[in-house]
């Protein structure tokens, strides 16, 4: 039996997620549709926008469904950039940092979160500007110092897009004085092929794809309206779940790594993520971590694995000044509903390890 | 046994792979990403996996074993693709399918597999193994046309105990095809791969001029008296012992001539008469021994280049190297490997000095 601790690649399914999607996959009509059937598909996919937006202080009109968290990030950089500079921090999941051809890179300090000296810098110098900045950083679970970020931005008179694909119910949100936010169901809980951008300002977007004039015209395409539901059903426990008994056997890994001669990437400097942690391991490829530990049945990852599966230096690590660390550390993220035995047994798992490997090092 | 496979993605690897799970074996498949596929073929955000890489995952997945990609490309660039470009930049004609066999391969692929506690690794390679007197030995293969013994000889005792090779005993390559397909795997017809895998447009030179600028560029083609014949157009399109590019100049005064010497610091190829240009005497450098050398000198048959019968010889072991003195003269080209044979089986080798 695996055990699965890569819940920032995917989060384990939530029952509610699944039984909620089994209720509409009954559901044959097109929410477009003016029919009876089209009526009900299209009752379903309000239900859920409500529902998704209530959860963030939000009207249903300020919820566009996308297909996830890289079109979500797409379709804001596109309309709210078009004559912006596009200011993307350093350590940005790529659906952010390829989403613009002319972005400018806001550097991080050693602890993971923006420099904001320097954005205030970029941004008191040049045109108006829309910055993009994630709530938390997948690999690491760093959160950014967001209210700070936001002033900046209000203050400058930029615009803030908030990739909150990691953070979303996880931990506690707030779209004040923010222009759009992304979010991805599947991250939550909820199956994979849907997500939001949730627009706190301006509520028109100039659509990536225009189609059928769904979603008010912001994104063309019949909405995957079963995926929906589940992200709803998702989103609503994810944000109600009391993740302490999680970020606690997340800190019982950090001890344990630690006095096995583990690194923990951005402990005790910044704000984490409660499930997220990365532990880096002198001298011994994240690549033969990862092989490792996965033919010792446990799923983890590294930051960065592009679509062939090859293992590269992690640029979130590099980004942070860690050199070559950066291509020695791998990212444990305890899903929902992580127990304490699996931790117990990963720990046994990582000590094996450390004891094979990490004394080369010496 | 854990035994890891290194899958290429070809017909013979992935054989090696279907052949080790059926008999029992816990196969890992892993695959080297040596360079960027998406640069190689010039085609700008193209994926950086090439169908290889896709290839050798499907057959992983068809036979249900786990599968990795490793990245190896700083590791093949530098110790592979830089140094052969720096070999040529020497007036050498390098053998780089040596020199990643001997690094990516046999030390770093190698030692993951101990770090990740596989008893062995099997390669597709066409050679043999042989258990032999406190040893095991490198043989040539049962399919000769198949041989790859030769790109072998810098594989260390310690590798070679390591190491397995299901291919050596196979006929012939049909077989293995035929093999391939009683597995069900996607890629039995697919063709071989091509001489140097980094060098997929095929020009090797062009590669050496964009690395190595000074070797690009003409030069002239000279007399052993420095009497010039003619120019060339970059010293790395040569190579000693051979007469390709040398145009009217091969057939000059009736004699056919050949490549002597690559002077790479004044960019001359040297030509000479191809009769009496023969040596019997050369050196050798890097040498790995497969056999506990004789110092005294010991009598085998040596092959100075990779399609070549074996010619007699004694070769006399020295510090780092040794000296070889062939029976009948021949034209050994500097770079290139000398590797020593005794019937079947490979004593050992090294590289040719100028």
């Amino acid at each position: 039996m695996t055990v699965y601790l890569d819940a920032n690649a995917t989060e384990c399914l939530r029952p509610s997620a699944m039984t909620a999607m089994l209720d509409a996959l009954r559901c044959e009509g097109n929410p477009s549709s003016v029919h009876g059937p089209g009526r009900k598909a299209r009752a379903l996919l309000e239900a859920a926008r409500s529902q998704i937006g209530s959860l963030w202080g939000m009207g249903p009109e300020q919820v566009v469904f996308t297909s996830g968290g890289t079109e979500a990030n797409a379709l804001a950089i596109h309309a709210f950039g078009q004559g912006r500079r596009v200011l993307v921090g350093a350590t940005e999941h790529d659906a952010v940092r390829m989403a613009s051809s002319h972005a400018e890179i806001v550097p991080v300090r050693g602890d993971g979160q923006l420099c904001l000296d320097a954005l205030d810098r970029m941004l008191g110098s040049g045109g108006p500007a829309l910055v993009c900045a994630m709530i938390a950083n997948n690999e690491t679970g760093i959160l950014h110092p967001l209210e700070a970020i936001r002033d900046l931005c209000l203050r400058h008179g930029a615009l803030l897009h908030v990739d909150a694909v990691q953070g979303a119910g996880r931990i506690a949100l707030t779209c004040d004085g923010v222009t759009s936010m992304a979010v991805s169901g599947h991250k939550a809980g909820g199956a994979k092929g849907a997500g939001a951008l949730l627009l706190g300002g301006e509520l028109h977007v100039t659509p990536l794809m225009r189609g059928g004039g769904q979603e008010r015209g912001r994104r063309g395409g019949t909405q995957p309206l079963q995926i929906i539901v589940g992200m709803a059903a998702a989103f609503q426990d994810a944000c109600a779940q009391d993740w302490r008994p999680v970020a606690d056997l997340r800190d019982r890994i950090d001890e344990f790594a630690l006095s096995c001669g583990a690194r923990v990437i951005g402990d005790r400097h910044a704000p984490r993520l409660p499930n997220t942690t990365s532990l880096s391991l002198w001298g011994v490829p994240a690549q033969t971590q990862l092989m490792m530990l996965d033919l010792a049945g446990f799923a983890v990852s590294t930051g960065s694995a592009c679509s062939s599966g090859k293992v590269s230096a992690s640029h979130v690590l590099s980004a942070m000044g860690l050199g070559e660390a950066a291509a020695q550390a791998i990212r444990i993220s305890l899903p929902w509903n992580v127990t304490e035995e699996q931790v117990v047994a990963f720990k046994a798992a990582y000590r094996t390890m450390a004891e094979r490997l990490g004394t080369r090092a010496a | 046994m854990r035994i890891l496979v290194a899958m290429s993605g070809g017909v013979d690897s992935s054989v090696v792979a279907a052949l080790l799970k059926q008999e029992g074996h816990e196969v890992i498949g892993a695959t080297l990403q040596l360079y960027d596929h998406g640069q190689a073929v010039s085609r700008a955000g193209s994926c950086c996996a090439g169908r290889d890489i896709l290839d050798a995952r499907a057959v992983a997945d068809r036979l249900d074993i786990p599968h990795y990609v490793i990245d190896a490309e700083e590791r093949f660039r530098k110790s592979v693709i830089d140094r052969f470009a720096e070999s040529y930049a020497r007036g050498e004609t390098p053998v780089p399918c040596v020199a990643c066999n001997q690094g990516v391969k046999f030390t770093d692929l190698l030692g993951m597999a101990r770090d990740l506690d596989c008893d062995a690794m099997a390669t597709g390679h066409y050679v043999r193994r042989v258990e032999g007197e406190g040893r095991s030995e490198l043989h040539r293969p049962a399919d000769l046309s198949r041989d790859q013994s030769w790109f072998l000889f810098a594989t260390t005792q310690d590798q070679l105990d390591y190491l397995r090779f299901p291919l050596g005993d196979m006929p012939d390559k049909d077989a293995v095809r035929g093999l391939a397909e009683t597995f069900g795997l996607a890629i039995a017809a697919k063709p071989d791969s091509q001489d140097i895998c980094f060098v997929p447009s095929g020009s090797y030179a062009d590669v050496v001029e964009t690395l190595r600028p000074e070797t690009g560029g003409e030069g002239e083609i000279v007399t052993e008296d420095g009497r010039v014949l003619g120019r060339h157009e970059g010293i790395a399109r040569y190579t000693v012992g051979q007469s390709k590019r040398l145009g009217d100049i091969h057939t000059k005064d009736g004699r056919r001539q050949i490549v002597k010497r690559i002077d790479a610091t004044t960019r001359r190829i040297v030509v000479g008469p191809r009769e009496g240009a023969g040596r019997t005497e050369f050196a050798l450098r890097d040498m790995n021994w497969l056999t506990e050398p004789d110092a005294a000198g010991m009598r085998c048959e040596v092959q100075i280049r990779a399609r070549e019968a074996c010619r007699a010889a004694c070769v006399y072991p020295v510090a780092g190297g040794a000296r070889v003195v062939l029976d009948e003269p021949a034209m050994p080209a500097p770079g290139q490997a000398c590797v020593l044979y005794q019937g079947s089986r490979v004593l050992g080798g090294g590289f040719i000095l100028s």
